[in-house]
């Protein structure tokens, strides 16, 4: 190109970026933006959040990462103590049950209005129940939470645990149950049963979700929720990915100390900790428990919550008929070295596990003991079995990382060591945790003899631990339908959720944790690991919880 | 020539179709699905088939490829499952298009702008320092891994010395507007310059952690290249006849020596849509390669069949420009 036309070229280009820098209208605010740097505004909470959320309906919600950000605008009838996992008073501030435990009538605040004006009273609540139940073919698929915890939906209303709600005053609802159970109304407390506001959900469609080739179409409303929380729906800014919630200074409680609060999706755990350090956000969840001491070392707090989970070793009788033998599977569970395994691969704070539960939750049994590591016991249990040298199938889980497990697969190292040098010959199974893995543990049947697994609790109630694993004797993973006190222990676990008394549940429960861990030993429970949060120097007010339902409205950033 | 772009893109047709076949069947023969994603430690089989069922992944593979088919002729590919759940896929992809086009626009123009200069003053002067250190750097460039180099860069450059950002597309709170999802172009468009600088600032660690691998294999066969051409007759003759240094290199070595470059420039945006992904994901740099990521771990399928057919259509087409561009280099080329 001679020194000319090279010339024209950028005299050219230099006219066409002055005449493009025309060609679209700033629309910032007059007083926003401009300045940036996020974190040096004091009004700002940034949190880094692992991964996008869903969308913003708490119903439709199934991640984490969406409850997250849902619960700082949503609340439910019944809340939680900040902290624990105690039922607290939130929009209702009494509940009492009929006799039977099937109709409970809530008091609820007069205070409340929705972030769109519209008042909270006993109409909106009956409105957001009949909501949940009648939703068309796609959301009784989409809304997970629901029929995880009611059972059904309006087209099968006998199987359904909710049957009605009632307005009876301006501010008190009843809601009728089909059976009692210790679940109700301690599942108020789940994030996708919040109350929204029956005038927004109208306008913007909520119920209008449709499945649409592999996956769901969600309505106008998901993306623009109205509830009664601390902070109000900002903007979901998709291509930063970054959500802003902004502070709801009508709220009826104590207000937000930040008047913003941003999640920033980052997805690598170590950009997430240089961001950290860079100063950019102000906390994330689940720092890698490796890096706990070096968080703190730079100024940081990583606050670690109560453990509310359990890691187990899941047993496959129907995979391995040598498991049907208790003595085969005491056996197993002698081999284990778990104290150590705690150690040295679990965070601090760990806690060897006695039965299928927490001791945070009602039921859980004091009175049991960790069952004894005991090589010579395995051994000699095996022998008597007759299954000395035996074969196991035993599998993992890739590509995942669990509160209850932050590394399966230094876990399974050191349960498989253990598993050999009592003879028992380990064929190692691996799978990535979306790539086959949960459907090869929960198939019909499963694939594995034995695997490692876990569950976080969603509320405070023993049958979200037991019933969950042994509650429903054809659809559980632990092949509990072949052996011979599998439907017993599924009848006793339903028997004991009916019950009203909550102090009569409890002993139930207690029973039914000592013989599932003495005479039936379905599965292995291993470990409860706290899994934590860390937040940068200057942040105040978070508040640890088990359930992993922080709330942000107590926290101060920059000594605010 | 005409008839010859009309032909490829023909070809491209073809190709994009049995490649949508293949991924379709592809992606269904993986194990897990986009049900154990959504599902998690709930799933049980009632629930697991429930969901198939809702979702269509209970029918027969061939009937659930041709309802893709059906959807896909009319322009619904079907709607994301976790990327950004309920959002067309297309809409997925032409969201995030922009913000990798800004990105690979800028790794490709650093490597062309250093690798090509490099490559030639390498040859021009072989064995020398220039070259040697020239030929390491280069070697780094290849040998190591995007998400290393990305850390280091991240450690220094944002964390240490505090110059740049480590991750994300725009300061959070900065109240940008935005015209095309490019947000360099953007801040340009609307005069927000600062928002312009905070995008470059932005780019800047992504693009270089992009352009290492583009660049080393760029400078590498310049040198090359160069060396080659160097040796040719006709540039013994040009420097007999008396032309000018400046004559011989600009018209006889550098325009010669640039066929081969041409054509890797080419195969290296290719590249650059799969180290996008690496790069992009390190980054929490929101394009097509951080979707195609998540739809990968998370099942994503009908995210995954647009971004993957997508990618193939980009890479057809920029070969069919690479093509273009050598008749214009070449007039051989032009006149057969």
């Amino acid at each position: 190109m001679s020194p000319k036309r090279t010339v024209a070229t950028w005299t050219t280009a230099v006219l066409a970026a002055a005449a493009l820098a025309g060609c679209a209208d700033s629309q910032r605010d007059d007083d926003g933006g401009g300045e940036g740097g996020g974190s040096e505004d004091a009004g700002t909470f940034i949190f880094g959040a692992a991964g996008a959320p869903e969308m913003f309906d708490p119903y439709y919600a199934t991640d984490g990462e969406t409850f997250r950000i849902t619960r700082q605008m949503f609340e439910g009838l019944l809340g939680i103590e900040p902290g624990s996992a105690e039922v607290v008073p939130e929009l209702a501030t009494e509940w009492t049950p009929n006799d039977e435990g099937t109709e409970w009538t809530f008091t609820l605040r007069d205070d409340v209005t929705f972030h769109d004006g519209e008042p909270f009273d006993a109409e909106a609540v009956c409105y957001n129940f009949e909501r949940m139940f009648d939703q068309n073919e796609a959301g009784r698929t989409a809304g997970e939470y629901w029929g995880y915890v009611m059972g059904a939906y309006a087209d099968d209303p006998e199987n359904s645990l909710y049957q009605s709600c009632e307005a009876t005053d301006e501010f008190e609802a009843v809601v009728s149950i089909s059976r009692p159970t210790s679940g109700f109304p301690t599942m108020l407390t789940l994030e996708s049963l919040s109350m929204q506001s029956p005038k927004a959900m109208e306008d913007g469609d909520a119920n209008g979700i449709a499945a649409e080739g592999e996956g769901f179409s969600f309505p106008e409303y998901a993306d623009n929720p109205v509830g009664t929380g601390p902070f109000v729906f900002g903007a979901y800014d998709e291509a930063n990915g970054e959500i802003t919630l902004e502070r709801n200074d009508d709220y009826w409680g104590e207000a937000a100390k930040t008047s913003e609060l941003v999640f920033r999706v980052i997805p690598d755990e170590s950009t997430r900790r240089q961001e950290l350090e860079a100063g950019s956000i102000n906390g994330y969840d689940l720092p890698n428990p490796v890096d706990w001491a070096g968080l703190e070392d730079e100024g940081n707090s990583v606050e670690v919550r109560d453990p509310f989970n359990i890691l187990y070793l899941g047993l496959n009788p129907e995979a391995n008929p040598q498991l049907k033998d208790l003595k085969v599977r005491q056996a197993i569970y002698h081999a284990l070295n778990r104290d150590q395994l705690v150690q040295t691969q679990l965070p601090e704070g760990a806690a060897v596990a006695t039965q299928f539960m927490p001791d945070t939750v009602s039921g859980y049994n004091t009175s049991l003991e960790p069952f004894p590591y005991d090589p010579d016991e395995a051994k000699r249990l095996l022998a008597e079995a007759g299954a000395e040298g035996m074969t196991l199938e035993f599998a993992y889980p890739t590509e995942v990382s669990r509160p209850y497990m932050p590394d399966p697969e230094k876990i399974y190292e050191a349960l498989r060591t253990d598993l050999e040098a009592v003879g028992i010959k380990v064929k190692v199974a691996t799978a990535s945790w979306n790539g086959g893995y949960l459907d090869n543990v929960s198939g019909e049947p499963g694939k594995y003899d034995a695997y490692i697994l876990g569950w976080t609790g969603d509320y405070d109630a023993a049958y979200n631990f037991i019933g969950t694993f042994f509650g429903n004797l054809k659809d559980n993973d632990f092949g509990t339908d072949v052996m011979p006190w599998g439907k017993q222990l599924a009848d006793d676990l339903q028997a004991a959720d009916a019950i009203v008394d909550d102090d009569e549940r409890a002993a139930a429960f207690e029973e039914i944790n000592a013989q599932i861990m003495e005479e039936y030993l379905p599965g292995l429970p291993i470990s409860h690991s706290p899994p934590a949060l860390v937040v940068g120097p200057g942040v105040d007010g978070v508040i640890p919880s088990p359930l992993t339902a922080e709330e942000f409205d107590t926290v101060t950033v920059g000594g605010e | 020539m005409l008839r010859f772009v009309v032909r490829r893109l023909l070809q491209m047709c073809m190709v994009v179709v049995v490649l949508s076949m293949l991924v379709f069947v592809w992606l269904r023969s993986l194990p897990g699905g986009p049900v154990s994603a959504i599902l998690g430690e709930r799933q049980t089989p009632q629930r697991r088939a429930a969901l198939e069922a809702a979702l269509g992944l209970d029918q027969p593979l061939p009937v659930q490829y041709l309802k893709f088919m059906e959807r896909a002729i009319q322009g619904n590919f079907g709607v994301s499952t976790k990327v950004l759940p309920g959002e067309d896929a297309l809409d997925v992809f032409l969201s995030r298009l922009p913000a990798t086009i800004e990105l690979s626009l800028l790794a490709l123009f650093l490597a062309i702008t250093l690798g090509i200069p490099l490559g030639y003053l390498a040859a021009r002067r072989q064995g020398s320092v220039t070259d040697t250190t020239a030929v390491i750097f280069s070697l780094v460039g290849v040998a190591v891994p995007v998400f290393f180099t990305a850390f280091l860069l991240k450690y220094f450059f944002a964390v240490e010395w505090n110059l740049l950002p480590v991750s994300g597309r725009q300061t959070t709170g900065l109240d940008a507007t935005r015209v095309t999802g490019m947000f360099v172009l953007d801040g340009v468009l609307t005069r927000e310059w600062d928002a312009a600088w905070d995008a470059v600032k932005h780019l800047i660690l992504p693009a270089v952690a992009l352009a290492t691998i583009p660049f080393a294999v760029i400078f590498r066969i310049t040198r090359a290249s160069v060396l080659d051409v160097l040796d040719e007759d006709y540039v013994r003759t040009a420097e007999a006849k008396g032309l000018t240094a400046q004559v011989i290199r600009g018209r006889h070595v550098l325009r010669n020596a640039m066929l081969p470059v041409v054509t890797t420039v080419g195969l290296q945006v290719g590249g650059l849509l799969a180290g996008a992904v690496l790069t992009e994901t390190v980054f929490s740099y929101r394009g097509v390669g951080d979707a195609l990521a998540t739809a990968f771990r998370e099942k994503d399928y009908p995210v995954l069949q647009v971004l993957i057919l997508a990618a193939a259509v980009i890479y057809v087409l920029v070969n069919l420009l690479v093509d273009i561009a050598y008749a214009v280099i070449d007039p051989r080329i032009r006149t057969r």
